[in-house]
């Protein structure tokens, strides 16, 4: 039996009944980094040691009878923009790059109390910028499926990471797809749950409006468990839902039958690859199989979705990126005076991509150009969310590609931002609309695999979850792994 | 709208960020293909479109003032690139 390839929950059973402990789980898996991350580059910190040390307290735990919950013992990691205490974390920045937080994220904190076993920090597009992981400062991440293939971005080194076997699950973010269009790329399951549902208390913020942590795992069931583990209101995070959070596993077995789900026409557009299309449309017959009613609709909006996420969402980091300025923490390189001191620990800090974002949203509020680009972004957002509005009262469900392509290879849009932006055209908008959106295998074009997205209404992760799991007992996309070329 | 050599200059002063000359050409052109992009949306109207800054229906939220614990002083300066008596310390401001 290979221990890597185990789900959360095979796992979680088998710990449980005593057959592996948390300290053999914990150490095969650092041998599977260690034999895999020469090629793979998933993680930009390891913590092997305390993953250890926290494994043999969950197993002493667990002799001497105490109640444990389903992801006690089960190592995992995190994308490196989610603070943890005296372990480094560097947004794969230069400019954070020696960086140790203070404090946990609630996430975190919510994980640790679930008796998570935490093996390290994962790469990422710097400061969660960017499609493809190659924005990273330190070394680009590869996907699993092809060496030479991106493995999307920004949550790039966290879905790699669980598509190779290096962690049984990780925390992303979402911002524009950041959780969706990887786990897309990688042929693992991403969900981003409704803006609110999960604390962002000590995720370091890129767009605060559109920011949200979420659960990537090799399946629906193990979105479920881990989502249950992270969500729900948070005193540290007042834009958290002070809402009840729902027993995500025990309504996955709910029927789907007249469940009604609808087509966004505008999201199977043109440069779609048509083996995308085609893995997308079986999907949706197979849905129609299982007795769903499923129905091609439109949001008419959805073309200005991108210009004015771009507008939006470099507003809201030139004004969070702000911070960095050599005073309270992170890098700082001296001047003659302390604008200079600005200038010089921000300009050798920031890679080109978040100076890039930092140009265009500082514009973009400047005097002048505020009403025209930044307040008509805004308006922009309204229509887009007023269209999914509209379409949630006929339908529960939408579903949609998750990428119009299959993992692009590495360096292919590296020097051209524009079609680098254009990969997240299926994502976007349910940012703009702060909706729940889930990615899943749904097939393979060439090796290289598939994702279907379904998109739901705020707050309702359950039917989201519901209508995938339905799908994954019905097809096996979700159990092939990458062959790595290890033994 | 066209984006000039000039205003990207006057936006890296402040952004805080100091460019090459190379950085200057590059991000003109790149801003310029960006923002011609964005164009589009000025064929929209939203002449009576409210904007969304933010999709929760959040007004305020209060607690009760009452005093608790922050982040202590030495943990709040552990990361600080120089300090000194118990605070931040920067070059001189005021002359």
């Amino acid at each position: 039996m290979e221990l890597h390839n185990l789900t959360v929950s095979e796992l979680s059973k088998l710990l449980a009944k005593g057959e592996v402990s948390s300290v053999e789980v914990t150490t095969a898996i650092i041998d599977r980094i260690e034999a895999v991350e020469n090629r793979v580059q998933a993680y930009v910190t390891r913590t092997a040691e305390k993953a250890l040390e926290q494994a043999k307290a969950i197993d002493e735990a667990r002799a001497k009878g105490e109640e444990l919950g389903p992801l006690a013992g089960v190592p995992m990691a995190l994308k490196d923009n989610i603070c943890t205490e005296g372990i480094r974390t560097t947004c794969s920045s230069r400019i954070l790059a020696d960086w140790v937080p203070p404090y946990d994220a609630t996430v975190v904190r919510n994980l640790k109390d679930a008796g998570s076993v935490m093996l390290g920090k994962l790469n990422m597009d710097e400061f969660a910028m960017g499609s493809s992981n190659e924005n990273s400062s330190f070394f680009p991440t590869h996907n699993p499926w092809d060496y030479d293939r991106v493995p999307g971005g920004s949550s790039g080194g966290a879905v790699a990471a669980v598509a190779a076997g290096e962690a049984f699950y990780s925390l992303g973010s979402d911002t524009g797809g950041s959780i969706r269009q990887p786990a897309s790329f990688c042929g693992v399951v991403g969900m981003k749950p409704t803006y609110g549902r999960v604390s962002r208390y000590g995720l370091i913020a890129f767009a605060s409006s559109l920011d949200q942590i979420g659960p990537i795992t090799k399946d629906v069931t193990d979105c479920a468990l881990v989502q249950k583990a992270i969500a729900g209101h948070d005193a540290h995070d007042s834009t958290s839902a002070d809402l009840p959070v729902p027993d995500y596993q025990e309504a996955l077995k709910a029927e789907i039958k007249g469940l009604k789900i609808g087509i966004p026409k505008e999201y199977f557009a043109e440069g779609m690859e048509p083996e995308v299309e085609e893995s997308v449309r079986k999907a949706i017959a197979k849905f129609e199989e299982l007795g769903a009613i499923c129905e091609e609709t439109s949001l008419p909006h959805t073309e200005y979705a991108l210009p004015a996420y771009y507008l939006v969402a470099t507003a809201e980091a030139s004004s969070n990126l702000a911070r960095y300025d050599g005073v309270s923490y992170g890098l700082r390189v001296p001047g003659k005076d302390i604008v200079e001191m600005y200038m010089n620990t921000r300009s050798e800090g920031f890679g080109p991509e978040v100076k890039r974002r930092i140009m265009l949203g500082t514009y973009a509020l400047s005097s002048g150009y505020y009403d025209a680009y930044y307040l008509k972004a805004l308006k922009v957002r309204t229509l887009i969310r007023k269209d999914f509005d509209e379409a949630f009262k006929r339908y529960d469900v939408l579903a949609t590609p998750t990428s119009p392509t299959v993992a692009f290879k590495l360096g292919e849009k590296a020097g051209d931002p524009l079609a680098m932006y254009l990969s997240d055209l299926c994502t976007i908008p349910i940012n703009m609309a702060g909706l729940p959106a889930i990615s899943l295998p749904c097939g393979f074009s060439q090796g290289l695999p598939i994702g279907l997205q379904l998109i739901g209404k705020p707050f309702d992760e359950t039917t989201l979850l519901q209508a995938a799991y339905a799908f994954e007992q019905n097809t096996d996309y979700h159990r092939q792994r990458p062959d790595l070329g290890v033994a | 709208m066209a984006i000039t050599k000039n205003e990207v200059e006057h936006v890296a002063l402040l952004a805080r960020l100091k460019l090459s000359s190379e950085e200057m050409e590059a991000y003109t052109e790149q801003l310029n293909a960006i923002l011609g992009y964005m164009d589009k949306l000025d064929t929209l109207d939203t002449g009576n479109v409210e904007p969304t800054a933010h999709v929760l229906p959040l007004r305020n939220v209060f607690r009760e003032d009452v005093e608790r614990p922050g982040l202590a002083k030495e943990k709040a300066l552990a990361g600080a690139p120089e300090a000194s008596e118990g605070q931040f310390k920067v070059p001189r401001v005021v002359g």
